[in-house]
């Protein structure tokens, strides 16, 4: 699981160097690399995300049978109509916000997405949505191969992490994505003020340019330790931005704050990557529409209509989408500890101010014996792959061929998100 | 001074945390082979870290309101911290830490599981007098050196690994995979060696393998500290059918354990763990993870280095001391190639700096959140296969933290710092040769030299003394320590 992403970063030491290019070139760089300046923000809900409380079948009497203690009552449920299949679903109380941008038909909620024989193994799930490829998920990751194919040279914030760690989405074969998990800290500290403080700053900034030829591992670090100093001031940039709403409490909202500083302040970045966990919900997740799950659905849909409001505000809703996936959905029944254990589809979410909001694909019937379920219906099936999701939003959104980046033909079936 | 020899400097980086000023007196006679056993043979030095805590010429401990390492994660992270930088058995703490990621254990799952308070006992305990099982760390200390096979039996009945591999909801009925799948993944014998299967077998080997309250146990944050969880065998839980595998159980080459009843299933367990122990692919992987954690990331490791390491492993009957004995005095240990070749991880970066540096009046709580922000929060690895090795620590965002850390710890030495390197510094030269023995990154090319002299010109006509020298040599102390070069060991 581990060696290729050591193996990707040593390989990568010849080859990566941070496009050390003044604020001046950024806008060129940017409109070199698309023809208009789109986000993609994606949300990774770590854990594996409960879907049947998120997007609920309340008039499914086997969801209040085999979830006696965690289901959300009907009355509570936020209705969002009938789908397909003319299931009547709802959203979780929690979450209103999302409820506001689904009614402003900019939501679009894409029932039972996953694949054959899901793994019920968060690290293998996990590695499968990130290397979009259920048979082989080691090596570079779906957003990293796009990154990949960009023109050169890469401006060092095309993408933009908001975690420590690379996900395995981002991993790429020729650049290092910036990890910014506390943008307020990305910067340069100095036990001295004044001149001392900049001259150390220059003087790092020189030790680092050392080519260090003859030892690669030291020329890596250095290159990375040149990146950070390159992207400093930008990121104080977006830092600085002040927000036209007030974004709730809480490490989500303030990345998605810092996001949308980067976003209006033109910073130039392409893509973001942000986490938010706490999902494994085995057990104690909560009944009557409350506790801990109810917990993570008020930050997550809080957390996403300040940020989809603050876009919009600014104008800029039309260069946004988010999307939201887990690595996997849980059990239908719970278990005996009030919680769920891991499951198989889920629901993934996309938002901004050009998706095609709705109910996208059907869900699932719960009932045990019935074909939209599986493992002797304990979960539910896959309808939609993920990966054709994918391909649309590298299609219509990114305008980025899918079927190198995905290796193969992922358009047919795609729900029609925009 | 916290240099002795580039010998003995490179195995205090590796087989430590780095050289402090206090080791130079004991290290400065001693040969290589000498410094390797009184490192190896840590029994012959006191295990009095613990009650060092507090004590004057120490780093400090943050008290927030009653230091308790045992119940509270955030001080069992600083008493770590603290034993990392002050232990006389700094090979235990390094061996610790390797077992920590080699049997990965989160904090966070034990907490929802159990709670916090029974969360953090379960992996930290010790300090203190609280009934139950040492914890898990406390368990890696012990078998820092010990037996391998030993230490997989414990840890297949540690309270905390039955949780955050589920192990105990492993029934007869249901089957869990999750500990039966990673035991022969990652702890024992690796992908590649092993069916699908041998999965399904193992989970049935370990059902009954369980976890129990003690009596008054109960999961609640206020509940009795006593209280405590346990392993426990639950015969009538146990699956006593056969179970075949792809690979050999007995010495006669047999695959397959044979039924036994419910009261002896136990033996099922150990007969498997046995077998992975002994299993030549076991000895090959822990050889892997020695080499890069011994010798280099840098250079593939040597398929001769593997095979003698392995060869060690199993003559010794799966004992570790003999194995790591036998590394630290290889020529592959040994050739000065091999010095700097490794990433840092970051308490390795961490506990070196402050070693270097200086903790007088410095909170080793001041390192906590930094660690995190590298990358590197103890009894928080990011999953079950442990933290992601080697150029893996580096990014924009994590090498900014070791940065800036450089800078929180340099700042708060600043005076002491050059009151003891006032006496050598009458010139920019010399203040940084002087501190270049005392702070000791992989050697500096040319390049950042002319930079750090750039640095101190800057300051103008040299004086020597006074602020001039309280922000340079702080200034040029973290620009040492946060350097590329200062990254490796």
């Amino acid at each position: 699981m581990d060696l290729s992403r050591r193996l990707f970063i040593r390989n990568g030491v010849a080859t990566v160097t941070f496009g050390i290019a003044a604020p001046s070139f950024l806008t060129a760089i940017a409109e070199a690399q698309g023809a208009r300046t789109r986000n993609l923000v994606v949300v990774y809900l770590g854990g594996g995300n409960d879907s049947l409380n998120t997007l609920i079948s309340y008039r499914d009497a086997a969801y209040y049978s085999r979830r006696p203690s965690i289901a959300v009552p009907a009355g509570q449920v936020l209705q969002v109509g009938s789908d397909a299949a003319g299931q009547a679903m709802g959203l979780h109380p929690r979450l209103g916000g999302l409820l506001n941008i689904f009614n402003e038909g900019r939501l679009a909620l894409v029932q039972r997405t996953g694949y054959a024989n899901s793994s019920r193994s968060h690290f293998e799930a996990t590695d499968i949505w990130g290397t979009a490829n259920p048979q082989s998920s080691t090596g570079s990751g779906w957003l990293g191969r796009y990154l990949d194919v960009l023109p050169r040279p890469l401006d060092a914030l095309a993408a933009w992490n908001t975690t420590a760690e690379t996900p395995r989405a981002l991993i790429s074969g020729t650049s290092g994505v910036p990890a910014i998990p506390n943008a307020s800290t990305y910067t340069y500290a100095s036990p001295n003020r004044g001149a001392a403080a900049t001259q150390e700053r220059t003087a790092a900034q020189l030790m680092a340019s050392n080519p260090a030829s003859g030892r690669p591992h030291l020329a890596f670090v250095n290159s990375t330790a040149l990146g950070a100093i390159a992207t400093l001031d930008r990121v104080a940039l977006a830092t600085s931005y002040t927000p036209t709403v007030a974004y709730p409490n809480g490490g989500f909202a303030d990345a998605l704050q810092t996001v949308a500083g980067a976003i209006v302040r033109g910073i130039g970045s392409r893509v973001f990557w942000l986490q938010t966990g706490g999902y494994d919900t085995h057990a104690g997740q909560g009944g009557g529409g409350g506790g801990d799950y109810a917990n993570l659905m008020g930050t997550l849909g809080d957390g996403l209509w300040a940020f989809y409001s603050d876009v919009r505000n600014q104008g800029l809703a039309g260069d946004t989408t988010v999307i939201v996936f887990s690595e996997f959905g849980r059990r239908i029944s719970e278990n005996g500890s009030a919680g769920t254990d891991h499951g198989a589809a889920g629901v993934m979410m996309v938002l901004g101010g050009a998706v095609r909001g709705g109910l996208h694909g059907t869900a699932p019937s719960l009932s045990p014996g019935h074909p939209t379920l599986e493992n002797n219906s304990g979960d539910v099936r896959y309808e939609t792959d993920f990966r054709s999701v994918y391909a649309r939003l590298l299609e219509q959104w990114l305008g980025v061929s899918s079927v190198p980046i995905l290796g193969g033909d992922f358009r047919a079936g795609a729900p029609a998100i925009f | 001074m916290a240099t002795v020899n580039q010998e003995i400097d490179h195995l205090l980086r590796r087989a430590g945390f780095g050289v402090s000023t206090l080791d130079v007196d004991i290290y400065r006679d001693m040969s290589h082979a000498r410094a390797v056993d009184y490192l190896v043979d840590y029994e012959g030095r006191p295990d009095d870290v613990d009650e060092r805590m507090g004590r004057p010429d120490h780093a400090l401990i943050a008290t927030r309101d009653l230091f308790a390492p045992d119940i509270d994660i955030d001080d069992a992270r600083q008493r770590w911290i603290f034993r990392m930088i002050h232990s006389r058995r700094p090979l235990q703490e390094k061996m610790a830490m390797f077992w920590h990621n080699h049997f990965a254990t989160a904090y966070s799952k034990l907490a929802v599981d159990s709670g916090e308070r029974q969360a953090t006992k379960m992996l930290a305990h010790k300090p203190g007098t609280l009934r139950g099982p040492q914890g898990q760390i406390e368990l890696f200390r012990q078998y820092a050196l010990g037996n391998f096979r030993d230490l997989l039996v414990q840890v297949a009945q540690d309270a905390a690994m039955l949780i955050w591999l589920d192990g105990k909801s492993n029934t007869k009925a249901r089957p869990q995979e999750n500990f039966g799948r990673e035991i022969i993944e990652l702890f024992t014998i690796g992908v590649g060696n092993y069916v699908e299967s041998d999965v399904y077998a193992a989970a049935r080997v370990f059902t009954g393998w369980n976890l129990r309250g003690s009596d008054d146990y109960r999961k609640d944050e206020y509940g009795d500290l006593n209280s405590y969880q346990e392993f426990v065998y639950n015969a009538d839980q146990h699956d006593t059918g056969d179970k075949t595998f792809s690979f050999p159980i007995y010495s006669n080459g047999s695959h397959t354990i044979a039924s036994r009843s419910e009261s002896a299933g136990l033996q099922d367990g150990i007969d498997l763990i046995t077998a992975l122990a002994v299993h030549p692919e076991t000895g090959r992987r822990l050889a892997r993870k020695f080499w890069n954690f011994f010798i280099s990331e840098v250079h593939a490791p040597d398929p001769a280095f593997i095979e003698s390491v392995s060869t060690v492993y199993l003559q010794a009957g799966t004992q570790i001391r003999p194995v790591i004995r036998h590394i630290l005095n290889s020529p592959w240990f040994t050739n000065p190639e091999m010095q700097f070749a490794r990433y840092s991880w970051p308490a390795e970066f961490v506990i070196r700096s402050i070693r270097e540096v200086g903790w007088q009046n410095f909170s080793v709580d001041k390192a906590r959140s930094p660690m995190a922000a590298m990358g590197q929060q103890l009894f928080e690895p990011p999953n079950v296969g442990g933290w992601p090795p080697g150029a893996a620590w580096f990014s924009t965002g994590t090498m900014l933290a070791r940065t800036n850390f450089a800078a929180t710890l340099a700042a708060s030495q600043k005076e002491f710092l050059a009151a003891s390197i006032a006496p050598v510094a009458q010139s920019p030269q010399e203040l940084l040769d002087a501190l270049l023995v005392r702070v000791t990154p992989a050697p500096l090319d040319s390049a950042p030299r002319q930079a750090l002299m750039s640095y101190l010109a800057a300051a103008g006509s040299w004086t020597g003394g006074g602020e001039q020298l309280n922000t340079r040599a702080a200034g040029l102390a973290r620009l040492l320590v946060g350097s590329a070069e200062y990254q490796l060991v």
